[in-house]
């Protein structure tokens, strides 16, 4: 079985988001950049369906140079190759498009995503591939299980959960619960170094969305404290001053 | 020319978050000076389509050929009403589904995305600017969208329900191309929860709790306001609670207009899933704790002493007014 996982390098989590140019970009001044977490989970558990020699395990990245760090994490971890596509990503269908192209000239059972990266939170590259690939899509699973030709998935619902079965290939985005992180142990770190890293150039293809500019939120009004003994004053503030109750 | 709007119905009947997507296509609508048409898709009884008419919609084309939910075949019956009703703006929910659907749905038309829509747009000409969260959170982004069709996905509670008393039309529409590949194996609904996304109170705990033994008291708390539970990531990752609990930057993003957090600390991951929120209540034994640096009330004590007092009073309050 052939699978690929799709990897985006974003900003830690510990991140305090700052913008500059008028707004218009991202400060990136200081800040470490990580491979985004649900695409790490997607690649623990393809690397668990691959285990014992059962298939290989490519991931993709669409980036410049600058993400070859993330890239290498995660062949660390244990993805046999890397494909980057060298561009800028502009936005999600532009990924989407990149991901696809690359995709058809290969043979993968499984492309797998993370249910959103945490920077652009679009949540949409997943369904974009699926689409221009003309196969199913199935989003934020949190369970899959794949015997070769058919895969069981459990995904996310609102107030629940779904359990679906749909044949490879397809694309699956991926959320806690898929599977147990992995750390990378030194012999993978060692051979991280070694492993296939392919670059490609990227194919034309228009840009449907652009932003203009960004904005932090408004600062919140300073705390106002109950004393512990005075439960029934909150609730009251919850009903007359905040309205919420 | 028209606004199209999909609403996503939950066993045969639209919830809140349904007319909110209705409400804030409508008013799209409105500055385009356009008419707005409503989209369903699978088993809705004729009342409750023709209920959409009270927000706005004049029309609602009913597919009902489909039974479960597959993003490719849905986003199909979509794209192609879109096009039969010459769509400028196609609106849905930013849901669990509408993730799945709205990339699918911008592909086919070749339309720009805008998913986590927090606001109304900006129109300047033929183009769209979209306000959408970004970074979990920590900040927005102001999105153009200068294709000839657009497609927005608007975040749960972003908009307040509006009535619009219109007499809707319902027309059948059945789609050409739409055969699902997903055959659906089970559905697990807990019909007395209420969906984390969409809720509009919140009653969170965190480590503070010490351990799943002690989450009655919150389950309590939430159970008196009518509220849903949610937790911090190191909870779910003990397995105190379930993984779909989890809010914060790596969990689901909720933006209710009541925000209870019982002893978390407030990190910055998750701040991010939260911090949108209208009304934020903290209350941790620590007064130094970061929680109370974003809350707008406050109390420091013991959780264990201070759900079951503040359950009492919520109990009060509810049965006097
Ligand atoms: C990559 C990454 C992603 C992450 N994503 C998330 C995320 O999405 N969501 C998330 O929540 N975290 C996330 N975290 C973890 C985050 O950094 C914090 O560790 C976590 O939020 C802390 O959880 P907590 O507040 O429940 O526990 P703690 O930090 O242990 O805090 C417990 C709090 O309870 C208080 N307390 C103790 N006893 C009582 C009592 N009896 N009564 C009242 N208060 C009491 C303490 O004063 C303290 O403030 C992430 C971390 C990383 C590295
Ligand atoms: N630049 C990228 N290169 C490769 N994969 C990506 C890229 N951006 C996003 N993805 C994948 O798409 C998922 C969803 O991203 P998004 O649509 O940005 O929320 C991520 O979790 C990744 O798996």
């Amino acid at each position: 079985m052939k699978i690929l996982v799709c990897i985006s390098n974003v900003p830690d989590t510990t991140t305090k988001i700052t913008f500059t140019n008028d707004n218009t970009e991202f400060n990136t001044a200081g800040v470490q950049f990580i491979l985004n977490p649900y695409d790490e989970i997607a690649l623990s558990r393809a690397i668990d369906l691959c285990e014992g020699g059962k298939g290989t395990v490519t991931v993709i990245n669409v980036g410049d140079s600058s993400t070859e760090p993330t890239i290498r994490k995660a062949l660390a971890i244990g993805a046999d190759d890397a494909v980057r596509i060298n561009a800028m990503p502009q936005d999600a269908y532009f990924v989407a498009y990149q991901i696809a192209e690359y995709a058809k000239t290969q043979q993968f059972d499984l492309i797998l995503t993370g249910r959103e990266s945490i920077d652009h939170n679009g949540a949409q590259v997943p369904a974009m591939i699926a689409e221009l690939l003309d196969i199913p899509s199935v989003s934020i699973v949190k369970k899959l299980d794949f015997d070769g030709k058919t895969a069981t998935l459990s995904r996310e619902i609102e107030g629940g959960k779904e359990v679906v079965e749909v044949d490879a290939p397809f694309v699956a985005s991926c959320a806690e619960g898929v599977a147990e992180w992995k750390i990378p142990n030194m012999r993978g770190i060692m051979s991280a170094r070694t492993k296939p890293l392919q670059v490609i150039e990227a194919a034309a293809t228009e840009q449907l969305s652009k932003i203009n500019q960004y904005q932090t939120p408004a600062p919140r009004s300073a705390v106002k404290m109950i004393e512990a003994d005075d439960v029934k004053g909150l609730v009251d503030l919850l009903h007359s001053e905040a309205k919420v109750i | 020319m028209s606004v199209l709007v999909y609403v996503e119905n939950t066993e045969g009947q639209f919830k809140k978050s349904a007319f909110e997507v209705v409400s804030y296509a409508k008013a799209i609508a409105d500055q385009l000076n356009t008419n707005l048409v409503a989209l369903s898709i699978g088993q809705v009884a004729n009342e409750q389509l023709s209920n959409l008419g009270g927000y706005g919609a004049q029309k609602v084309l009913n597919c009902n050929g489909i039974q479960s939910f597959d993003s490719q075949a849905y986003a199909a019956v979509i794209a192609e009403a879109a096009t039969k009703e010459s769509a400028e703006v196609v609106v849905m929910a930013n849901s669990f589904s509408g993730k799945g659907l709205s990339p699918r749905v911008a592909v086919k038309l070749k339309a720009g995305l805008a998913s986590g829509a927090v606001e109304l747009p900006q129109i300047n000409g033929g183009q769209l600017s979209v306000k959408k969260t970004a970074y979990s959170g920590k900040a927005f982004a102001m999105l153009a969208l200068n294709t000839q069709v657009k497609v927005i996905a608007l975040n749960p509670n972003a908009f307040q329900v509006k009535e619009n008393s219109t007499a809707a039309t319902i027309e059948n529409f059945q789609a050409s191309s739409a055969t699902s590949r997903i055959k659906v194996k089970e559905v697990v609904r807990a019909s007395d929860k209420i969906s984390l996304p969409e809720a509009e109170l919140v009653v969170s705990a965190g480590r503070g709790m010490k351990g799943p033994e002690n989450w009655h008291l919150v389950e309590d708390l939430a159970q008196a306001l009518g509220a849903a539970t949610a937790c911090s990531k190191p909870v779910s990752d003990a397995g105190w609670r379930p993984h779909e609990e989890h809010v914060g930057q790596t969990g689901i993003a909720v933006s209710p207009n009541l925000y209870i957090a019982v002893g978390i600390s407030g990190a910055i991951q998750h701040l991010a899933g939260v911090s949108s929120s209208k009304t934020i209540v903290a209350i941790n034994k620590d007064p130094e704790a970061p929680f109370f640096k974003v809350a707008d009330y406050g109390i420091v004590g013991d959780a264990m002493e201070v759900l079951p007092k503040l359950t009492e009073a919520v109990k009060a309050y509810k049965a006097q007014s």
